[in-house]
């Protein structure tokens, strides 16, 4: 059974006077200890999607349907209270910037402690060597003085180790990482991408990462789901994605961007226009303006997602021919 | 090809300030402290480091829009620092700069056609409005933007076209050198190939020069001829694309290769990856010796003591600046462990500064 089961989620805010479709109809499973990453370009509703999952969207102005089911129960449907309770102690999220996530005035041990006197009723003093401890396990070195300090004394990396300490706090069987190393240098976000892996197959918590950078879910995600505006577009396991990508816009992306590894090519693969000339997903493939190998039959009718290869999903009416790797 | 930038030795210090009515100096951030490089006429310099590690300033000290400290830039014969006020003015036509993030950088309140006349006002070259019209035109078809793009507003357009925008507005006066500051790193993943291509092309027709500032490796790898790695203000490595993957010298560079996530599961499994203990330490108290000893795993007693100069390491012209280089190439210095160090505000800012600048109270009772 799966831990997470995310069925025809769809957010619709209110922009302009005008709905507007953050996340359409997006289904996904994550199952304990696996890792699901959640792949798009800015605007294609991966984060939308987290803090819908979380309950964090403001309850006005926008409408959120659809199923969450976290062991059998809807977070849609509790109350507050209820999903308070379980934020934090179920769940555990890691924002992009550390720095607005964290608390300026308050001293870094209090803000992990915190959590746990919240979930486990953990007494001040207690909670705080258990902080300790945390802060430890993150790698910040000197965890004792760190304790009492700000969060503008630490540099950004260590900043987010003390985000990922925050959400590991209670042992959460769900992490939910949101962009957590693009606002960090290459060799810091090795460091953290190191660490989560570590924490992610260390304890079993399974995790969804969330990101634009296709190098990061590589290296870590079980399944990778690719949105485009709104909706799944292809969901593989990460070999199959990578290494046989279907869709004209995942096979696009990874065409797009020069890679370390190979030969310094010649001109990159482009993909033309923008997120501005999509059409609208009722009136056929939102991407089809600027796809390479648009047919007659992407336009007209929403193209539906069918079940692919090995347990993936693909939603194209003319895939990218590619032979199935071993 | 001949040279069209020569940098030698130059330093970017910028004064730390303190006090309320004397206003005395307390110390400098080194934010470029002795760099010394060659840009060849037609090709493209790609400069790499991490955040702070002074490659923005770098750049913009080249153009004199900071004032460095120290050095002497000769842009094709001329010495950029001896020129003064309107001759300098004058200078600039000939060494122009793309942006990173193309929101910020043009006004939301001109239009186009004003963004671009502004540049040819300015210089002198706006006398014959057919002549400029034409100009307008030819300069927005090289972008990719049609004409009637002169009409619009920044806000009108998508983030690549934006930064279409950037790089005419930089090409409409004709320049010679293009330093390009993260001209793609604000773009999503399917609109930066647009741009990287666009710049390849334009170089290709109109043999511009560019200085390309990036912390993406891969992205400079493929635009660039020369690559230099910078690291706390001064430059570690350097060499030709292709040789700095295939055969990186300095620990850092070796680091930072490392680093760059692939989008290829097959080979992220089985890479070997160097991480680097801790953080860059501040410019404005950097290591004795060689900046990167303190994060370094091949670091030695010879690093603290002495600071390594940007050497020529073979017949190549790779030229990488540490001590061991040979030792660590041949496998036959083994690397050891580092432990992260405790960067403190009160320990790694200048002599003097720190606890005055940021009052931090350290008698917090634990709570």
């Amino acid at each position: 059974m799966p831990l997470l089961d995310v069925r025809d989620l769809s957010v619709v805010f209110q922009r302009d006077n005008k709905p507007f479709t953050a996340v359409d109809g997006v289904s996904f499973t994550v199952e304990p200890g696996q890792a699901v990453g959640l792949v798009g370009e800015s605007g294609c509703g991966k984060s939308v999607t987290s803090l819908a999952i979380m309950g964090l969207l403001p309850r006005r102005g926008n409408k959120v349907t659809g199923e969450v089911l976290f062991d059998d129960t809807d977070l849609l449907k509790l109350r507050p209270q209820e999903l308070r309770d379980r934020r934090g102690r179920d769940i555990g999220m890691i924002f992009q910037d550390p720095l607005s996530s964290l608390n300026p005035v308050i001293p870094l041990g209090l803000q992990v402690a915190e959590v746990l006197e919240r979930h486990q009723g953990k007494k001040r003093q207690e909670a705080l060597r258990e902080a300790r401890k945390l802060l430890d396990a993150v790698g910040i070195p000197d965890p004792t003085r760190r304790l009492k300090e700000f969060p503008h004394q630490l540099s950004g990396g260590m900043r987010q180790r003390a985000l990922i300490a925050i959400a590991l706090a209670c042992k959460p069987r769900l992490l939910i990482a949101d962009e957590p190393t693009t606002a960090l240098d290459v060799t810091i976000q090795a460091q953290i991408l190191t660490l989560l892996k570590e924490l992610v197959e260390g304890s079993g918590t399974a995790l969804i990462m969330i990101t634009h950078d296709l190098g990061v879910v590589a290296g870590l995600c079980d399944t990778v789901n690719v949105l485009y505006a709104g909706k799944v577009v292809e969901r593989a396991a990460r070999h199959d994605l990578f290494g046989a990508p279907r869709h004209p816009y995942t096979h696009g992306l990874l065409q797009s961007v020069p890679r370390l590894d190979v030969e310094r090519g010649g001109r990159l693969h482009q993909i033309r226009g923008s997120v501005n000339d999509n059409i609208p997903w009722s009136e056929g493939c939102a991407f089809a303006p600027r796809c390479d190998r648009v047919i007659d039959a992407c336009i007209g009718e929403t193209v539906p997602l069918e079940p692919a290869f090995r347990g993936g999903a693909l939603r194209c009416t003319n895939p990218v021919p590619q032979e199935v790797p071993a | 090809m001949s040279s069209l930038v020569e940098i030698d030795d130059l330093k970017v210090h910028f004064p730390i300030k303190s006090g309320l009515l004397l206003n005395r100096t307390v110390g400098y951030v080194y934010a470029v402290d002795g760099v010394s490089l060659t840009i060849e006429r037609g090709e493209t310099y790609g400069l790499v480091g991490e955040s702070g590690c002074g490659k923005s300033t770098l750049g913009r000290g080249l153009l004199r829009l900071v004032e460095p400290t120290n050095g002497k830039i000769t842009f094709d014969g001329t010495d950029v620092r001896a020129l003064e006020g309107e001759q300098m003015r004058r200078f600039r036509r000939r060494m122009q700069m793309v942006f990173q993030d193309p929101m910020s950088s043009l006004d939301p309140r001109q239009s186009v056609e004003s963004l671009l006349v502004e540049g040819l006002k300015a210089h002198g070259l706006a006398k014959d409005k057919a002549a400029m019209r034409t100009r307008l035109r030819s300069t927005l078809d090289s972008v990719g933007l049609p004409a009637s793009a002169l009409n619009k507003y920044p806000h009108e357009f998508s983030g690549g076209q934006r930064q279409r925008i950037g790089i005419a507005r930089a090409l409409v006066l004709g320049p010679e050198l293009i330093v390009a500051d993260e001209p793609v790193s604000a773009l999503d993943v399917s609109i930066q190939a647009q741009v990287v291509n666009l710049l390849g092309d334009l170089q290709e027709s109109l043999g511009l020069t560019y200085l390309v500032i990036a912390h993406d490796l891969a992205v400079v790898r493929h635009i660039s001829d020369t690559i230099g790695v910078m690291y706390l203000g001064s430059l570690v490595e350097e060499a030709d694309g292709d040789q700095l993957y295939g055969r990186p010298l300095h620990p850092y560079t070796r680091a930072l290769l490392s680093a760059v996530p692939i989008p290829d599961p097959y080979v992220e499994d089985q890479r070997e990856r160097i991480l680097l203990a801790g953080d860059l330490p501040s410019p404005a108290n950097p290591p004795s010796g060689c900046r990167f000893r303190t994060r370094c795993p091949w670091s030695q007693t010879r690093c603290a003591a002495e600071r390594p100069d940007l050497r020529v390491f073979d017949d190549s012209g790779q030229r990488v600046a540490c001590h061991f280089a040979e030792e660590i190439l041949a496998g036959t210095l083994k690397p050891h462990e580092v432990r992260a160090e405790i960067v403190r505000p009160g320990a790694d800012a200048a002599p003097g500064v720190g606890p005055e600048l940021i009052p931090t109270r350290t008698d917090v009772p634990a709570p």
